[in-house]
C-alpha cells in the first residue's frame, strides 16, 4: 500500500492544483517542442519534483513514467570505483550527485557526455533531445558546476538539463545564466487545505475544517509533510474529532521539551540534563541544524521582546559554526549555554 | 529530421549558419544566441573603442604584441580576440593558425607542455592571400585566471622562445591572478563594463532579428538585471523568448525569469526595520523562505535599497553593511538561510531604531 503522498501525486500538468500561472508557462514550454535548460528551485514540499515529472510526461507522453533503476560504475581519476544508482526511462535520466561525494564532477561529466553522444533512436519519439534531471543541485561541488557550464553549451543540440534545488544561492552564476529559472513557491495554508480535502475525498474520508486548518499550519506550508501528518492522524484515530491533537513528529515534541527546560532553569546541572536530551536527538539522526533552529525558534517565542534579537543573533552565529565545524554536539551545547547566560543575566537585572 | 547527426553538429552549425540561406529552424534554435550573434569582425565590436583602435592598427602594421585581456564577464573579451583572428587570417586559415584553449576543462602543466608547446613551435601554415595574414600564429588561453601557477610558469619561456612565430592572448577576469612574469610580457587591455545604452541597443537589435516581441521596458529590465554582462542579457532574452511564445515580453516577466525579487516585496522588508516586532519580522522572513527567494538575492537587493535610503544616516548604513557582510559570509559557508536572514533583519531593525531614539 502506497503512502497517500505517492498515491495521489498528480502525474500530468493539468492535474496540478496550485500555481496555475506557472503550470501554464510550463505547458507552453513543453508543448513548443523545445525546452531550454531549467533550474527549478523552491522550498521542500512545494512540488518541484512533481512538476518536473509532469513536464517530462507532457513532453514524452506516459512512457516517461516507466522508470528503471540501474547501477552504474564510474571510475575516478585515482582509479577508485564508484557505484551510483541511476533512475532512467527511455527519454530521461535522473541522478542524485550527492551519492558521489567529492567525485560528483566525474559522474556528471561522464554521464552527460554519454547521454549527449547517444541519439534518440526510437522512431516514435518526436523530440530529438534527452533530459538529464539533477536532483539536489545545490549539493554539487564547484568543480562539478564548472564542468556543467561547458557541457551545457556544447551538447545543447541533443540534451537538456533540469536542475532541481532548494535555493539558487549555491548555484554558480554562469550556470544560472544558462538556465531558465523556475521558482516553485510553497503553497499557501489555504492551498494546503484544498489539497488535503481533495485527497480526503479520494480516500473517502471527511476532515473537519478546523482540523484541516490545524494540520496545514502545523505543516509549515510543506505539502509533503501535511499529507503525511494527515495520514498519521487517520491511522491513529478516525473519524476525526474537531479538537483532535495534530500529531507532530516526535522529535519536534522533544525539541519543545528541551526549550522549555532551558527557559525554566539556567544552571550547570540543567545544562548537563539538556546535553543528554541533545544526544538523544542526535542518535535518532535528526540533522543538527534542524535541532538548533527548532530550539532557537521555541526560545524566541518564550523570551521577552528585547532579548529576541540577541537570541536570534546567537542562534545564527552557532548555526554558522555548526556548518564549518566537525562535532555538532559542541556547538549545540555552546548555544544552549550562551542562551542560559544571556537569559539568566536578563532575569537578574529585572527587578 | 536528422536523428543521427553527430553531437557536435549543432555547435559547428554556428559558423555555417551565417553563410547558409536556409537553416532548419529547429536546429537553428538550439544555438545559443550568444554564439550566433558574436561579432564577426573587429569593426562589429561595440564599445571598448580604445582596444579596438589599437588592434585595428595592429592589423595594418601586421605587428601584434602578446595580449592580456581582462575585465568583468560578458564584456566581449573572447569575442574581440576571435573577431581579430578572423580578420587577420580569414575564416579558413584561422582554424590552423589559432589554438583556442578553454582553461576550465583543460588546464594544468601537462597541457601547456604538450599541446601548447607543440602548437607554438610548429611552422606557420599557408596564408590566405585575401587577408593580412601576418607570419605568426595565435594561441588564445581563455579563462587564464583559472590556470594553475605551475602552468603559468611553464608558459613563461614558451612565450619568449617562440615569439617569432607565435603570439599569445590571455583572457581573464582578474588580472591579479596572472603571475607577474606573464603579465609583464603582455600588453594589457582592460575591458570595461558595457555602457547601458549600447547594451540596450544590441539587445534590441537581436530581439528584432529573432522576432521577439518586447513591450516597453522589457529590454531595459533585461539589461538592468544583467548588470553590464551582455552575455547574460542575451541568454535571458533567449530563455524568455521560448517562454512567451509570441506574446509580448514585459518587464515583470523578465524579473521573474532572471530570479529578481519584486521591488515591492523588498520594500516591505525594509519597511519593517525599526518599527515591527520580532514576531512580525519572523513572519516576513518565513514568507521569503516559503516563496523560494534565495537569501543571497534578498541580501543584495536590500543592500541596493539601503545605499540609496534617505532616512538612514551614514553611520547606520555602515553598521548595516557590516551586518550584511557577515551574514553573506555565513550564507556562502552554507549556513541556514532562514536563521541568517532573521538575524540580519533583527539587527538591521535595531540599528534603524537607534536613530528615532
Amino acid at each position: 500500500m502506497a503512502l497517500w503522498v505517492e498515491k495521489h501525486r498528480p502525474a500530468a500538468l493539468d492535474k496540478l492544483s496550485f500555481h496555475s500561472g506557472l503550470t501554464e508557462h510550463l505547458k507552453q514550454l513543453a508543448s513548443s517542442g523545445d525546452l531550454p535548460h531549467l533550474l527549478v528551485y523552491g522550498p521542500t514540499g512545494a512540488g518541484k519534483r512533481t512538476r518536473i515529472a509532469a513536464v517530462l510526461r507532457e513532453i514524452y507522453g506516459p512512457s516517461a513514467e516507466k522508470l528503471k533503476v540501474s547501477q552504474r560504475v564510474f571510475e575516478t581519476p585515482s582509479r577508485r570505483k564508484l557505484d551510483i544508482n541511476i533512475i532512467s526511462s527511455n527519454y530521461h535520466i535522473e541522478v542524485n550527485p550527492s551519492d558521489a561525494g567529492i567525485y560528483d564532477r566525474v559522474v556528471i561529466q561522464d554521464l552527460i557526455k554519454e547521454i549527449a553522444q547517444t541519439q534518440q533512436v526510437a522512431a516514435s519519439s518526436a523530440r530529438k533531445f534527452k533530459i538529464v534531471v539533477i536532483h539536489e543541485a545545490d549539493a554539487l561541488s564547484r568543480d562539478a558546476q564548472h564542468a556543467l557550464r561547458r557541457t551545457m553549451e556544447k551538447y545543447m543540440g541533443n540534451m537538456r538539463v533540469i536542475l532541481c534545488s532548494t535555493s539558487t544561492g549555491k548555484i554558480i552564476g554562469p550556470v544560472q545564466s544558462r538556465c531558465l529559472l523556475v521558482r516553485v513557491a510553497a503553497p499557501s495554508v489555504d492551498e494546503v487545505v484544498d489539497v488535503m480535502n481533495i485527497v480526503a475525498k479520494k480516500e473517502g474520508i471527511s476532515i473537519p475544517p478546523s482540523f484541516a486548518a490545524q494540520i496545514a499550519s502545523g505543516s509549515q506550508r510543506n505539502l509533503h509533510r501535511a499529507l503525511l501528518m494527515l495520514e498519521a492522524s487517520y491511522v491513529r484515530q478516525y473519524p476525526f474529532a474537531e479538537a483532535q491533537d495534530v500529531l507532530l513528529p516526535e522529535w519536534e515534541e522533544y525539541i519543545k521539551v528541551i526549550a522549555a527546560a532551558a527557559l525554566k532553569q539556567q544552571t550547570p546541572a540543567q545544562l548537563l540534563a539538556i546535553r543528554k536530551q541533545l544526544y538523544e536527538l542526535l542518535t535518532h539522526c535528526i540533522p543538527p541544524p534542524t535541532i538548533l533552529k527548532g530550539i532557537a525558534m521555541q526560545l524566541i517565542d518564550g523570551v521577552e521582546e528585547e532579548l529576541k534579537a540577541e537570541i536570534v543573533h546567537q542562534a545564527a552565529f552557532y548555526e554558522h559554526r555548526l556548518q564549518n565545524g566537525q562535532k555538532a554536539i559542541v556547538h549545540l551545547e555552546a548555544f544552549m549555554a550562551k542562551f542560559m547566560s544571556i537569559y539568566k543575566r536578563h532575569l537578574m537585572e529585572l527587578p | 529530421m536528422d536523428f543521427f547527426g553527430r553531437p557536435k553538429a549543432d555547435v559547428s552549425a554556428d559558423s555555417a549558419s551565417k553563410t547558409a540561406k536556409h537553416v532548419d529552424p529547429a536546429k537553428d534554435r538550439a544555438i545559443p544566441w550568444v554564439e550566433k550573434y558574436r561579432p564577426k569582425n573587429i569593426n562589429e565590436v561595440t564599445a571598448q573603442e580604445e582596444v579596438v583602435q589599437v588592434l585595428r592598427s595592429s592589423l595594418e602594421t601586421k605587428n601584434l604584441p602578446h595580449l592580456l585581456f581582462y575585465g568583468p564577464p560578458g564584456t566581449g573579451k573572447t569575442s574581440t580576440i576571435l573577431a581579430l583572428t578572423r580578420d587577420m587570417y580569414g575564416p579558413d586559415a584561422a582554424k590552423t593558425r589559432v589554438l583556442e584553449l578553454n582553461a576550465s576543462d583543460e588546464r594544468g602543466i601537462s597541457v601547456i607542455r604538450e599541446k601548447v608547446k607543440n602548437f607554438a613551435r610548429a611552422v606557420v601554415s599557408q596564408a590566405d592571400p585575401k587577408y593580412p595574414s601576418p607570419p605568426y600564429k595565435i594561441v588564445i588561453l581563455d579563462e587564464a585566471d583559472s590556470m594553475t601557477g605551475d602552468a603559468q610558469a611553464a608558459l613563461r619561456r614558451i612565450m619568449e622562445k617562440y615569439s617569432r612565430i607565435t603570439r599569445f592572448c590571455l583572457v581573464c577576469n582578474y588580472v591579479s591572478r596572472i603571475i607577474e612574469p606573464l603579465a609583464s610580457r603582455c600588453t594589457k587591455f582592460r575591458f570595461k563594463s558595457l555602457p547601458r545604452d549600447q547594451a540596450i541597443a544590441r539587445v534590441k537589435e537581436v530581439a528584432e532579428l529573432e522576432y521577439v516581441n518586447c513591450a516597453d521596458g522589457a529590454v531595459d529590465a533585461l539589461v538592468e538585471c544583467a548588470e553590464g554582462d551582455l552575455r547574460r542579457a542575451m541568454m535571458s532574452l533567449q530563455s524568455a523568448s521560448r517562454m512567451v511564445q509570441g506574446r509580448a515580453l514585459d518587464a515583470e516577466m523578465v524579473a521573474e525569469l532572471v530570479g529578481v525579487i519584486p521591488a515591492d516585496f523588498v520594500k516591505t522588508l525594509r519597511g519593517a526595520w525599526g518599527v515591527s516586532s520580532a514576531q512580525k519580522i519572523r513572519g516576513l522572513v518565513d514568507d521569503v523562505v516559503y516563496s523560494g527567494y534565495p537569501a543571497s538575492r534578498v541580501l543584495s537587493q536590500l543592500h541596493d535599497l539601503v545605499i540609496e535610503d534617505q532616512q538612514l544616516n551614514s553611520l547606520q548604513k555602515a553598521k548595516i553593511a557590516i551586518v550584511m557582510a557577515s551574514v553573506d559570509k555565513a550564507l556562502s559557508d552554507g549556513a541556514d538561510e532562514q536563521l541568517q536572514l532573521f538575524d540580519m533583519m533583527m539587527q538591521a531593525s535595531q540599528i534603524t531604531a537607534q536613530q528615532t531614539v
